[in-house]
């Protein structure tokens, strides 16, 4: 039976609070939501760093082939047309449609596990494509007599790249990188075709328990507002510390 | 110390070093003079295969850089390199500028290197810089860092490739005096400016290129005092 104080409220409010009931406390159903939003940051997180990774290494491969004066050699090539391809494939088609191939046609994954598995590798993949660009451009907007002036003390192309040129395009990639992290965590919402338990699938099976949409779905969406914002100071915070050796 | 055989360097079909044959030794302080695109850059650029040369050799200590079986990065440890934008890494304070290079390739250790960057922080007159990152610097103040930094590697020979050319006129003069210095210890030193006047109190040797040779050399009284060809009179006659 419900409290006095909510008997109390209007008929209006009286339904809200009594769909809020049913919606997260009633049989533990905010389990399904703190269940789902593991997963997401699970996939979040698994895919943000597979997508640096792949990024910053197509970056570098691309990158290097572009500042190369003349014809660079065979193999740079190689790879330079591969990581082409990858950008152009996986910038070329819808993620969800990646999700449905990847989920269906090539890992078909089974358990938990594998289904996690096989939502981050997509979502890495995917995100990869679009950190490479973002990389390179942060890449090539460091000047050359940096590049030359690593070179000029003895430092190899490796190490320049390591301690002066990646730092620096780090520092200036860091907003639109931001950007791709958010744009991926709102992403993992679609990983709900290959059946995996995310946020958005707790608010879709708790709506289908209960015959309401309002309350699970306006939830979501807050809770994906809230992460975003978190992720946004956090990224602040960041930033000015990077920025430190900007002040005069 | 450097010597330079049948040195071409060609930008698609535009040559512009058309075969240098030239001897630097040790000790000397090489003035490199002569208009803007006459190679003189791009002839220093050469020397520490900054610009990978078309045809020709370069023997630095007796090995030839341009083979490719010789390590370049070895050699470059003992060839220093100022720049004409300073090219400082501006994420870095002064004395990490002046220490990663010790430090990374594992020739210092760390306090070896902090020391060493004192030391020379204090030759170039900005000990209280140590901690600054290069945005905090004037122009003067950076190049002076940047010196710093290329000594620190302990170089048989320094290379500066129009050192004072992005520089406010005010600070000119604190940067050649580094140089002057430098020159004086002894360091072999080969220098392409625009500044006449350092040419002709430091050089042992003045090189004048024009069309991507060294159209005529000699020391700083025959180059200034008693020119010979008609390009280097028309040259001197703008420049001075």
């Amino acid at each position: 039976m419900a409290p006095a104080w909510v008997l109390a409220l209007p008929e209006g409010l009286q339904r809200l609070c009594f769909q809020f009931f049913q919606v997260f406390i009633y049989e533990d159903r905010w389990k399904f939501f703190t269940d789902g939003l593991a997963t997401t940051f699970i996939v979040t997180i698994g895919a943000l760093v597979l997508g640096v990774i792949i990024g910053m290494i197509v970056a570098i491969i691309r990158s290097s082939h572009d500042s190369v004066r003349g014809k660079p050699n065979v193999l740079l090539r190689f790879f330079n047309a591969i990581c082409k391809v990858y950008v152009t494939v996986l910038r070329g088609t819808p993620l969800m449609v990646q999700l449905l191939i990847m989920g269906f046609v090539i890992m078909v994954p089974k358990g938990d596990f594998e289904t996690n598995l096989c939502a981050i590798i997509t979502l890495g993949i995917n995100s990869g494509a679009y950190v490479a660009e973002i990389a390179r451009s942060g890449i090539m907007s460091i000047p050359a007599g940096q590049m030359e002036a690593g070179r000029s003390l003895g430092l190899n192309y490796a190490q320049t790249m390591r301690f002066i040129i990646i730092p620096q395009a780090f520092k200036n990639i860091l907003p639109a990188l931001g950007n791709e992290l958010i744009a991926l965590l709102k992403e993992t919402s679609l990983v709900t075709v290959i059946a995996l338990q995310d946020v958005t699938k707790a608010a879709q099976v708790i709506v289908s328990k209960t015959y309401t949409a309002t309350i699970p779905y306006i939830s979501l969406a807050l809770i994906y507002l809230v992460l975003v914002m978190i992720l946004t100071k956090l990224l602040g915070i960041l930033e000015r510390r990077l920025r430190e050796s900007d002040k005069r | 110390m450097i010597n330079v055989k049948g040195l071409k360097k060609a930008f698609g079909d535009h040559e512009v070093l058309c075969g240098i044959d030239e001897h630097i030794k040790k000790g000397e302080k090489v003035v490199i003079i002569g208009a803007s695109g006459s190679g003189k850059s791009t002839f220093l650029r050469c020397l520490n295969l900054l610009e990978q040369p078309t045809g020709g050799q370069i023997l630095f200590e007796d090995t030839d850089i341009t083979d490719p079986k010789n390590d370049i990065n070895k050699l470059r440890r003992k060839m220093g390199m100022v720049f004409q934008q300073f090219n400082l890494f501006p994420h870095m304070t002064v004395k990490e500028n002046i220490t990663l290079a010790p430090i990374k390739l594992g020739l210092m250790t760390k306090e070896e290197a902090d020391k060493r960057a004192n030391s020379l922080l204090e030759r170039v007159g900005l000990p209280e810089k140590a901690d600054a990152y290069p945005a905090q610097l004037s122009g003067g103040q950076q190049q002076r860092i940047a010196i710093a930094r290329a000594l620190a590697m302990n170089p048989d020979v320094m290379l500066f490739d129009e050192p004072t050319s992005a520089l406010d006129p005010e600070m000119v003069g604190e940067v050649l005096e580094i140089m002057r210095e430098l020159a004086d210890e002894g360091m072999t030193m080969v220098v392409v400016t625009h500044e006449m006047g350092f040419a002709r109190e430091v050089a042992t040797r003045v090189m004048f290129m024009d069309e991507g040779v060294i159209a005529e050399q000699g020391t700083p009284d025959e180059v200034f005092g008693n020119p010979q060809s008609p390009r280097l009179k028309s040259f001197l006659g703008k420049v001075l």
